[in-house]
């Protein structure tokens, strides 16, 4: 008869076991780091150099990039637990199997979301954003961040063990992340322009809010369904 | 003549009520279409059944 | 009372039989009034005081558009039912959704872009409706998706289910994300008719297309979940029974 763990323990447990595991293979946990650096330099690039101008466009071009960094990095959150059977481990092992996912997911933005969340002070002042718009553009990204990895995390226990899920995973995912991108996007622009960002940082707690109680039901039943 | 024209709004009107009757018009075709392949398969397997009992 | 009713319709054989026999008094109705409907909106109706003869296609695009919203929510409740009461019949219902909601979602935003053209000059506008039909248009394919990539139907129907059931909490939420947002840009003034109410003679067309669509809604859902339900059951013995039997 195994000791029960306490529940905090065990999710707690999990995540430092999974920072630790994603310590091993840390060029892979760049790679979506790498990826939103290079899409937000694509902007530029692809529009116009000036920074005044890039200023517009500076909000949209830092949440497409993310969102879709975010949603390459959503490989790496069930792969390996699912390839060498961890994840099954895991819905068995008695512990509210919500509760482990949600654990994984924080993990999971640790390692994703929240580089993405330090990188973009730089990546927004390279995209013309002034100094003094940068605690928003932080706050904005921050919230948006950890709703994407909820939200994700449902779009990669849908898709599990499925032949070219990325692609679908995006089909899946992002017409649901379009309310974070809406309010995230526009709470940036309001930074960026100085003005209040109250509103929409308050809306997009509420997503997140509800994103952190809801989407782990969510993907826990979607990982039961895709391991059956 | 004037039903038609659509008061000028011809070339907006017309294809979308063309579009319309054409949707609606697939819709029953491929939803016999997808019953009778139901009803095939259906059938075939019950041919697979009764030649592995027999 | 109603439970009985439920766990009647829940039993494939019993859905079978009465959705065969339902089918034309959905399908007839249905015919009439979207036939008289059209007719009554296209010819009858007075034009409009400010589109004109161009308002008419509010006769095709409505009708689009209600179904396109009612299909999902059908798709997404019958997903529930079945992944909550692992109802063989409710699985069929929403896998029979999807086709019929996503080709009239695509005629809504044909519809509404071909209206946009004359009333605000150009073919899109990234208004709160279009833009939400287009995110509705996206969720039903990735529900289709999802289905056609996963072989094993029983992992299909509740993977999905799990999707519809994500997708319709989030539609309110979307559109209402895509309003906000539109408010803030200036959005171009939304389609009004020149009335401040409809009258009596452009009304009732207009609700006879909805309910012949609803109608004929009902009619396909029968026909193609019958369809769906034979896939799934066709090893079991009542199948066997009126299939190899008599007939359908």
């Amino acid at each position: 008869m195994s000791a029960r763990v306490p529940v905090l323990q065990a999710g707690l447990r999990l995540m430092s076991r999974d920072l630790r595991l994603a310590m091993r293979r840390a060029g892979d946990w760049l790679q979506p780091l790498v990826f939103f650096l290079v899409v937000t330099t694509l902007f530029p690039l692809a529009l116009n150099p000036e920074l005044s101008r890039l200023r517009d466009v500076a909000p949209g071009a830092l949440w497409v990039a993310g969102l879709l960094s975010s949603l390459l990095a959503l490989e790496l959150l069930f792969r390996e637990d699912s390839l060498d059977g961890s994840l099954e481990q895991l819905a068995i092992s008695g512990v509210p199997f919500a509760w482990l996912l949600w654990a994984k997911t924080v993990a999971h933005w640790l390692l994703t979301g929240l580089p993405l969340v330090l990188v973009a002070p730089l990546a927004a002042t390279a995209l013309g954003a002034p100094a003094a718009a940068i605690p928003g553009v932080l706050a904005a990204l921050l919230l948006g961040s950890l709703a994407l990895s909820q939200l994700g995390a449902i779009g990669a226990a849908l898709t599990l063990g499925l032949r070219r899920s990325g692609v679908l995973q995006a089909v899946i995912v992002l017409p649901l992340a379009v309310p974070v991108l809406i309010f995230g996007a526009r709470a940036t622009a309001l930074a960026i322009a100085g003005e209040p960002i109250a509103p929409p940082l308050y809306l997009l707690g509420a997503l997140v809010v509800l994103g952190v109680t809801l989407a782990p039901l969510a993907a826990a039943a979607a990982v039961r369904i895709s391991l059956e | 003549m004037q039903f038609l024209r659509m008061g000028g709004y011809a070339a907006y009107v017309w294809p979308s009520v063309l579009l319309t009757v054409a949707v609606v018009l697939l819709n029953v075709h491929w939803a016999r279409r997808s019953a009778r392949a139901a009803l095939a398969v259906a059938r075939r397997r019950i041919a697979l059944q009764r030649g592995a009992d027999a | 009372m109603a439970w009985t009713w439920f766990h009647r319709f829940g039993s494939p054989p019993y859905f079978y039989r009465v959705a065969g026999t339902l089918t034309p008094w959905f399908a007839w109705p249905a015919g009439v009034l979207c036939v008289a409907g059209l007719v009554a909106g296209l010819a009858l109706a007075p034009p409009d005081y400010q589109q004109g003869d161009g308002f008419r296609i509010i006769y095709v695009h409505a009708p689009a558009a209600w179904l396109s919203l009612m299909v999902y929510t059908v798709m997404a409740v019958s997903a529930a039912v079945g992944l909550i009461w692992r109802m063989p019949v409710a699985h069929a219902l929403s896998a029979a959704c999807p086709v019929i909601g996503a080709s009239f979602t695509f005629v809504a935003l044909v519809t509404g872009s071909l209206w946009g053209r004359p009333m605000w000059g150009t073919f899109w506008e990234w208004d709160p409706r279009l833009t939400s039909e287009l995110l509705l248009l996206f969720l039903y394919l990735g529900y289709m998706w999802i289905r056609s990539a996963i072989e094993d139907t029983a992992r299909a129907d509740r993977a999905s289910a799990v999707l519809a059931i994500v997708g319709v909490v989030n539609v309110p939420i979307i559109h209402y994300s895509v309003l906000w947002w539109n408010s803030l840009h200036q959005a171009p003034s939304v389609m009004k008719l020149g009335r401040p109410t409809m009258p009596a003679s452009m009304l009732v067309p207009l609700l006879m297309m909805l309910l012949g669509f609803t109608l004929y809604f009902a009619a396909l859902l029968l026909v193609r979940a019958r369809g769906e339900l034979l896939r799934r059951e066709r090893s079991t013995r009542w199948v066997a029974e009126v299939i190899g039997g008599a007939g359908p």
